[in-house]
């Protein structure tokens, strides 16, 4: 704060204050194209958040304004009573609030770690090395993207009866392994480095894989982060559908929608369901979003 | 291990290929069999099937193209979903792309802080997994809607408009939700992306006599994050071709108006279980994806020229 006070009296004049520190101080900008940029930013951020804050607003609002006409964004007297019903729903419920969480922290966790590294291993080799099979194995990468899981459902749900999969939660975990857009990504930031990095770390005497851990791997961390994102989006919101049977091993997910999905009379605690199922998430994106931004400052790639 | 970056020559037999290559092939590996085992297999069971009136209850029977012949020449139902489709792609599909990298490449402008928080409020509806439960609340079809609501309460309608079931609204309010959550996975790559771009590019670029953004964009910022741009166009390709009018206007939608190939797919697949018919579907659905991949990634060749 300090620092931005200090600029604004060194340059003189508050309007150029703002757009130095708008514009991170770039010379090449002009005042016009960046009062222009922030109003457009500044018109979708409102669409945006508009449904998602009637979303929060609802789940506080007490049961007589959830159906009051005309109905408001926000609620006039804010209430945690549906989150109080959550909890004692919640602590009701024959099977422990505590064991979705955990077989939702075990999904997550063991999905997520070998998914990204599963994909980066893979997505190495494909940007950076020729290979044999090469040209054929990109191609099928991208176009798995393309092919409509309605139809594989049937034949998937068969290859996990033969594997002996079906009711635990690795029917969940293995197939995430095969998911092809984080490799993707990965393998498409990994295209952008100079070879010249790699080849300084051949000449070290790095070998292939530790190429990749300690030099491939910290450069493209924003793209890490975002294929965790929605990696960890997926895992999260899977309920377990056709695979989980087996009431003790499903997903917090799973809980949390059968709620969402109860009638009128708990239209309050479903609400509240659902603000907490948007969370986390939420949670986790603010924190890798920054992390992203101090790796960006610390590895010397940006200014 | 010493081959590593040549072209590959194709005399050298596969033997002394996977040995010489050793690393690059284990590294693939663990990936390949979970890809094969899950990806692989069940996309070529369903090509197969596609050819056959396999409905899961009884042995499949060879019927050759007759699934194909049905979809275009028998299925007029089929025909209103590929052109409700084709239009739910080409507006979506674009406008959604170019706003995720427009908006993208504006917030990289912005300061780390206020980026951050932007960056959130856009990507917020992504992550709301029940995106569609709030909207079918704001656009319900009774009074206790909130747009009917409002309006009412402000004497612009006399009675309920009904939203989700007048053919009139209903494709319009398809592209309104699926434009409001179109800044997803596309859209955080874009962010990643362009943090990538190499500062002193941008800083050789002005001495080189570029003196405005908008130039810094096109010759120095698109050309250097042309892979990131193509998966971006690839996840709008996907997104927009998968769109499916069903989860806001329910199935079947009044007159088929938001009738899409994916609810087409849903319906034959996992309701009437036809899964011989559902797969020549989604085979056609895939042969319109790769072909307009294949378009897009033309267009996008020539950025930056």
């Amino acid at each position: 704060m300090i620092k931005w006070f200090g600029r604004i009296r060194s340059t003189g004049g508050f309007r150029k204050a703002f757009v130095r520190y708008i514009t991170k101080g770039r010379s090449n900008r002009s005042v016009g194209g960046t009062a222009f940029l922030l109003l457009f930013i500044l018109a979708f951020a409102i669409f945006a958040v508009f449904p998602v804050a009637f979303m929060v607003g609802n789940a506080f609002k007490p049961m007589r304004e959830l159906y009051r006409y005309p109905p408001t964004v926000l609620p006039q007297n804010p209430t945690g009573q549906n989150f109080k019903d959550l909890l004692v729903y919640a602590s009701e419920s024959l099977v422990p609030f505590t064991r979705y969480l955990y077989n939702t922290g075990v999904l997550v966790i063991l999905g997520c770690l070998g998914q990204i590294l599963l994909s980066a291993m893979a997505a190495f080799p494909l940007a950076k090395s020729e290979f044999r099979g090469k040209k054929l194995m990109s191609s099928m990468v991208v176009y798995a993207l393309m092919f409509s899981g309605a139809v594989t459902a049937v034949p998937n749900y068969l290859i996990l009866t033969k594997l002996g999969l079906v009711d635990s939660l690795w029917a969940i975990i293995l197939p995430s392994f095969a998911s092809t857009l984080g490799l993707y990504l990965m393998q498409n930031f990994m295209e952008m480095l100079p070879d010249s990095l790699i080849e300084a770390a051949k000449i070290d005497g790095a070998s292939y894989f530790r190429t990749l851990v300690s030099i491939i791997m910290p450069v493209v961390k924003p793209a890490l982060m975002t294929v965790f994102i929605f990696t960890f989006q997926g895992l999260w919101g899977n309920t377990g559908g056709s695979v989980l049977y087996t009431e003790n091993i499903k997903p917090l997910s799973y809980m949390l929608s059968r709620i969402a999905s109860t009638g009128i009379a708990r239209q309050g605690m479903a609400s509240a369901a659902s603000l907490l199922s948007f969370f986390i998430p939420v949670l986790i994106f603010v924190v890798t979003q920054s992390n992203v931004m101090e790796t960006m400052a610390t590895s010397g790639m940006k200014d | 291990m010493n081959n590593r970056g040549k072209p590959v020559s194709k005399k050298v037999p596969l033997l002394t290929e996977l040995r010489t290559k050793k690393e690059v092939y284990l590294m693939i590996l663990p990936f390949s069999l979970f890809f094969i085992v899950f990806v692989v297999a069940p996309v070529l069971f369903s090509v197969v099937m596609s050819f056959t009136d396999y409905n899961v209850i009884q042995s499949p029977g060879f019927v050759g193209l007759d699934n194909y012949i049905d979809l275009f020449l028998n299925d007029s139902l089929f025909l209103k979903a590929l052109q409700n489709t084709f239009v739910m792609a080409v507006i979506v599909g674009p406008v959604g792309y170019m706003l995720s990298f427009t908006m993208a490449w504006m917030l990289c402008e912005l300061p780390d802080k206020l980026r951050v928080i932007m960056t959130v409020i856009l990507y917020g509806p992504s992550l709301a997994g029940n995106a569609y439960v709030i909207w079918t609340l704001i656009f319900a079809d009774d009074s206790t809607g909130f747009a009917n609501a409002r309006l009412m309460s402000m004497g612009i309608t006399d009675g309920a408009i009904l939203w989700l079931h007048d053919a009139k609204y209903m494709m319009t309010i398809i592209l309104v939700v699926q434009l409001w959550m179109s800044f997803g996975v596309g859209f955080l790559s874009f962010i990643a992306g362009l943090q990538g771009v190499d500062r002193s590019l941008q800083e050789a670029g002005m001495v080189d006599g570029i003196t405005n953004r908008w130039q810094e964009l096109w010759y120095i910022v698109l050309p250097s994050m042309k892979p990131v741009l193509l998966f971006g166009a690839i996840m709008a390709i996907t997104g927009a071709f998968s769109i499916s009018g069903s989860a806001l206007t329910g199935f079947p939608s009044t007159g088929y108006a938001t009738h899409s190939i994916v609810d087409h797919l849903t319906d034959y697949g996992t309701t009437r279980l036809e899964m011989g018919y559902a797969s020549a579907i989604a085979v056609v659905l895939f042969v319109l994806m790769v072909g307009c991949n294949r378009l897009i990634q033309k267009v996008l060749r020539k950025v930056g020229t």
